[in-house]
């Protein structure tokens, strides 16, 4: 696989691109510039970046008073605060409210690796898959995060965005189809599919090359949409594999895995079914890479996961 | 509108409050009581708003931080013809829009508020875009003062100040009871215009529950160029009725039919003596 930038590189520079052309597109951080890779921005446009200091209820707030007055907003702040202190300000004053903002949650998961689980957002999905009217978008690779950020300039609901800060290998050929709440399948297989999210597809990708050689019959699918999930590319994994293994940079309560589960159970699936992701526990240290091949998040980690759960007997 | 003509508004108001809070069997008396004139005086004298024009780009904006006092509220807007009256007896009723916090789904209301400390952070993004745009509209939010303890208050104060938002009016409404008691006693606020003043407010104090004061502090904005406006607004939670007044279990409290006719009498008596004053 080729290696592409950062997502959030791609993710920045798509903005600087679009708000060139749209005066009413406004970026508002909260000392998060550099970190959000905005400098250039703020550089070229400065009118269009509104700064608000370490303040994150005040960001969401402001953001969404800025919609309201018909401004396109992307409010962009390390997914770990943006999505804990101002959650509140999230559920009534975006939410709620149904304030168009667009909510960028950077260096999220455990992008942060060695500075600790202050810095992690191992909570964010769970938090706003259970906010009512906001959508969750957590692209793969730099075409699927390019394709978000178009999207959310006219997507009809609030919009939750998550980005890493690692270089992506690129997933997908310039003319694949997107759409937010329309996932990507890489593959199909008959034995196990990986249905997997944002940064954990590059891995997946890993595993299913090693498990191919192997003989294994493997599937892949990009659920870059963790809310609403596309339940037919689900139900469709399901039909055509034996096994199904979810995998998030992401606790492994109340993520993609726990939403997928729910989704079989009430469709009557039954598969051998595993949700990969960051236990419940001290979180390891180290850095993203680190932490993802300590979890079993790494190409050779989820191809034994996967051997392991094609040895499981599911009742008839 | 006259002084005259709002004072008698405000009775008229205060009369509506204690009925739909009756009917309703819900509400928040005592902080509906304390501001209705600010908002009478809003939305009757200073505010570029109507049905007509709520779509208007250029309208003034109104944000209800003190989302609670939501019945001052939906009174204002239905005798200005946001809605029928007849709607406001739909209070807190299964399947109502007019919940005990202000949605937009109320005609003339423009966002959803009720968690406190987080009006003014709006405000100011709806002031900022005003300026970003170069058009004309006002923002006004209304604070309680027992919801000053939010941080996020202060948090938004700063960026106010930062940006030069002097199309921002702030007003507190302080009547300086919350509902566990006294606020200085709950968390002391004082020194509010210092506070407000060191945060690069522009602070005016008026009696809140005077029209001409309302109407004469109103006026002056912008108090500064440059500067957002804070109008101190010194009010007595329960206004207007005597057994009402600084009255912490009228926080909440639903008035009983005998409350709600003593209440609506001594209403009336203040309106005779209003009309007899001309």
């Amino acid at each position: 696989m080729e290696l592409g930038r950062p997502n959030l590189d791609e993710f920045a520079a798509t903005l600087l691109e679009l708000a060139r052309h749209n005066r009413d597109l406004l970026v508002v951080t909260s000392d998060s510039r550099g970190s959000g890779r905005l400098q250039p921005f703020a550089e070229e446009l400065p009118d269009q970046l509104v700064e608000v200091g370490i303040a994150e209820q005040n960001l969401v707030g402001i953001c969404a008073g800025l919609a309201a007055a018909g401004k396109i907003v992307f409010g962009v702040s390390p997914a770990c605060f943006l999505t804990a202190r101002a959650l509140e300000q999230i559920k009534n004053d975006v939410g709620y409210s149904d304030q168009k903002v667009k909510l960028v949650g950077i260096s999220a998961g455990v992008s942060y690796g060695a500075l600790g689980s202050t810095h992690h957002s191992l909570h964010d999905l769970a938090a706003l898959r259970a906010v009512n009217n906001i959508d969750i978008v957590v692209p793969a690779d730099n075409f699927e995060t390019r394709q978000a950020v178009l999207a959310a300039v006219t997507h009809p609901r609030p919009l939750y965005l998550r980005f890493g800060k690692k270089p992506m290998p690129h997933l997908h050929g310039p003319n694949t189809p997107f759409a937010i709440g329309k996932a990507i399948p890489l593959s199909w297989g008959s034995d196990v599919t990986f249905i997997a999210t944002g940064e954990t597809v590059a891995p997946a990708v890993e595993a299913s090359e090693l498990l191919r050689a192997e003989g294994v019959s493997c599937g892949v699918i990009s659920m870059h949409t963790v809310k609403p999930l596309d339940v037919e590319t689900l139900l469709e994994a399901a039909q055509r594999s034996r096994a199904l293994i979810t995998v998030e940079e992401h606790s492994v309560y109340g993520g993609l895995g726990e939403a997928c589960a729910a989704v079989l159970l009430q469709h009557g699936v039954s598969r051998p079914f595993r949700i990969v992701g960051i236990p419940d526990e001290y979180t390891v240290t180290g850095s993203q890479a680190e932490i993802f091949a300590h979890y079993g998040i790494s190409g050779p980690g989820l191809a034994e996961r996967a051997r392991q759960l094609l040895e499981v007997k599911v009742m008839p | 509108m006259t002084e005259q003509e709002l004072r008698l508004k405000s009775v008229a108001y205060r009369k509506t409050i204690l009925t739909i809070i009756h009917h309703a069997k819900a509400g928040h008396t005592g902080g509906s009581l304390s501001c209705i004139d600010i908002l009478n005086v809003l939305y009757n004298h200073v505010m570029n708003v109507s049905p007509e024009t709520f779509t208007d780009p250029n309208r003034d904006r109104y944000i209800q931080s003190k989302g609670h006092a939501v019945e001052a509220l939906y009174t204002v807007l239905a005798d200005r013809g946001f809605f029928p009256s007849e709607a406001l007896y739909t209070l807190s009723r299964y399947r109502s829009h007019f919940v005990g916090h202000p949605t937009r789904k109320v005609p003339g209301i423009e966002q959803n508020t009720g968690a406190l400390g987080h009006g003014l952070s709006v405000a100011v993004g709806l002031a900022l875009a005003a300026k970003k745009d170069n058009r004309p509209y006002r923002v006004f939010t209304l604070l309680g003062d027992g919801e000053l303890t939010e941080g996020s208050n202060w948090e938004a104060s700063m960026s106010a100040a930062h940006y030069r938002l002097d199309n921002l009016t702030v007003i507190v409404d302080r009547n300086e009871l919350q509902i566990s008691g006294p606020t200085e006693h709950v968390m002391a606020l004082e020194s509010l215009v210092d506070k407000f003043t060191a945060f690069g407010y522009a602070v005016r104090t008026c009696n809140g529950n005077d029209i001409g004061d309302l109407l004469r502090v109103f006026a002056a904005i912008p108090f500064v160029p440059g500067k957002p406006n804070l109008i101190l607004a010194r009010t007595t939670k329960g206004k207007g009725v005597s057994f009402m007044e600084n009255a912490l279990n009228w926080h909440h409290r639903v008035p009983t039919d005998d409350e709600l006719a003593r209440a609506l009498a001594e209403l009336d008596q203040a309106e005779q003596q209003l009309k007899a004053t001309v």
